[in-house]
């Protein structure tokens, strides 16, 4: 086997696309790098199911293919896939207990367009069980490990391992620990692009109804969507444009025509206004964080954008309105889980104790929290109190969007409140937990497509990265904008779990 | 809002999860919490604002009702816990 890191694994996705356009390495030897690189990683806990010899027939298949010039848009890509994906026949978990031992008779449409497209798999990748969370604490199958500390003067003052954020924490890991070349994650609240920010990678979270929801395991429906996480904003053009498209079998997605984001990079943005929302200076900000978002608002003047000060009056309540809206979904989406037909089964006297001791036994404590308080805001006598009200704050929130866009182009922002905080921290209080979804849950209920870019380094040496939040369906536009906002930051730092080992 | 005991044990069964005897305490304070929280929306007026259901277009699409698929028992009776003769098997249920 070979070692890791390696000259293989240190680049990007479009660079390993002409090499093997090229012939400059096979695909079999590229994926046994990655192989190698997953099996050394496995200290941060990222893969809950590493499958080699998948990936091994997969590169032999893609190989072949090269050889004939045949090559299709991913030939031999190895990527890591959140378990939140089903996979024929390749266990699936969600994170959680309950589905134990669940191998899905089918592939999800986004998967199924991977492969298709040449694309190779290394593994299943762990997360937040069931996709709730910030921090990817809550799986089944224990923490995921940030690849990433804190430099040894740094605010906790100890070497501590860090969160991935959540809850697509092992597909941001594996991408940053370079142990995939890209991984996509789905996101519901701010799950592809806070640990995109904690982990110094690139995470698209495209529009609502871009990429095919059918074959995810659902969180909340009218909220999921799943996007790529790369290392680079050009891997995350190639990888959404193999992603995306209608399909019939999710009646949410978009009928609209795929275009070639890799066109969009074109570096100019020129004449483009991007909006700057008071409303985003929330209190406490760390003072670096500020500093970031300004020096990103330097950037895009620089490049020729003209910044423009905003309004979103109601983003202080998208939040409240969040943890009204997912859980409620969650409880019914998750009411399928009852021993019967796939997973775990906890044998009862009756089928109603049945239900009630598999549940039980199925569920973490924040899966529970959230099934408990979405079965109550939507029972009788609380429905219109909590449930209506929080969808017509949603309708606010989307209205603010709108009126802004009729002025600007796109929205700059930071991606997240903070820097990656220690395994352990903000487990007792949910509430604190949640804020760490305050920058990017107002994209999620308005449906926009939004990105998170590594853009620089917090006093203690962890990455922070920026945000930005386009028009419904402007990947494009958002794509470009990420592009010069990379171009700018030169953010060019490795994880201390892989700078001590090049 | 401040959920008691009671509640929680109410809204538990709703949700068919059963909860030991211990949880009920410390959960109705971390419900009570959330909810306390989340009732700052009431500040928002929303008197003339109909709710978001979702972003994406509100007529669902229509197609031909044709079978497309099938023929799966096996496959998925693969994922079962426990089955018999070719159906899922669950407690004996009596009304």
């Amino acid at each position: 086997m070979s070692d890791w890191p390696s000259a293989l694994t240190a680049l990007s996705l479009a660079e390993v696309r002409d090499g093997l356009a090229r012939r400059d390495f096979s695909a079999r030897e590229l994926t046994e790098n990655y192989i190698a690189a997953v099996e050394a990683v496995r200290p941060l806990n990222a893969f809950i199911t590493e499958t080699p010899e998948q990936a091994l027939a997969m590169a032999k298949a893609a190989d072949e293919r090269l050889v004939r010039s045949e090559g299709r848009p991913l030939d031999g890509i190895p990527i890591a896939v959140k378990d939140l994906f089903c996979t024929k026949g390749v266990l699936t978990t969600a994170g959680s207990h309950i589905l134990d031992g669940f191998h899905p008779p089918y592939e999800s449409t986004v998967t199924e367009k991977l492969w298709q497209a040449g694309a190779v798999m290394l593994g299943k990748v762990n997360l937040d069980e069931f996709a709730m969370g910030s921090s990817s604490t809550t799986s089944h199958y224990g923490p995921v490990e940030n690849p990433w500390r804190q430099r040894s003067d740094g605010r906790l003052g100890d070497n501590r391992p860090l969160v991935p954020g959540g809850s697509s924490g092992g597909s941001a890991a594996a991408v940053a620990a370079h142990a995939a070349l890209a991984a996509i994650g789905t996101d519901t609240g701010g799950s592809i692009r806070q640990p995109a920010s904690y982990c110094g990678i690139v995470g698209l979270k495209p529009s609502y109804g871009r990429c095919s929801r059918w074959g995810v395991v659902a969180y909340a429906s009218s909220l999921d969507q799943p996007g790529p996480m790369t290392r680079t904003v050009r891997d995350a053009a190639i990888m959404l444009r193999a992603m995306a498209g209608h399909d019939s079998r999710d009646s949410t997605s978009a009928a609209l025509p795929v275009p070639d984001y890799e066109k969009a990079l074109t570096g100019d943005i020129r004449g483009l206004r991007i909006g700057i929302p008071r409303e985003y200076r929330a209190r406490g900000m760390p003072g670096e964080i500020e500093a970031l978002w300004q020096r990103g608002v330097e950037w895009l003047r620089d490049a020729g954008a003209a910044p423009v000060e905003i309004s979103l009056p109601h983003t202080r309540y998208a939040l409240p309105a969040y943890y009204i809206i997912a859980p409620a979904e969650a409880s019914s989406n998750l009411a399928r889980y009852d021993g019967v037909r796939f997973g775990l089964r906890v044998e009862g006297a009756s089928l109603g104790e049945m239900y009630e001791l598999t549940r039980a036994a199925g569920f973490g404590a924040e899966v529970r929290r959230r099934i408990l308080i979405g079965t109550y805001v939507l029972s009788a006598g609380y429905y219109d109190a909590y449930y209506l009200k929080a969808q017509r704050v949603r309708a606010l929130i989307a209205r603010d969007f709108a009126t802004a866009f009729e002025r600007v182009d796109a929205i700059l922002a930071p991606t997240a409140p903070s820097a990656a905080f220690a395994i352990g921290e903000n487990s007792d209080d949910p509430v604190a937990m949640y804020l760490n979804d305050v920058f990017t849950v107002p994209a999620s209920l308005a449906g926009l497509p939004a990105i998170s870019v590594p853009a620089g380094l917090s006093a203690d040496g962890l990455p922070l990265g920026l945000q930005i939040i386009g028009r419904a369906f402007d990947e494009e536009g958002v794509l470009r904008i990420a592009g010069v906002l990379e171009a700018a930051a030169q953010f060019r730092h490795l994880p201390s779990f892989v700078a001590r080992r090049a | 809002m401040a959920l008691n005991r009671a509640t929680v044990a109410h809204i538990a069964t709703l949700a068919r999860i059963r909860l030991p005897e211990a949880d009920l305490e410390p959960l109705a304070a971390e419900l009570s919490q959330i909810l306390n929280w989340v009732e700052q929306l009431n500040e928002v007026d929303t008197n003339a604002v109909t709710p978001m259901a979702s972003v994406a277009a509100s007529s669902l699409p229509m197609r031909d009702d044709r079978v497309t698929d099938g023929n799966f028992r096996d496959a998925i009776l693969g994922n079962a816990p426990r089955t018999a003769k070719g159906f899922f098997a669950v407690p004996k249920v009596i009304e």
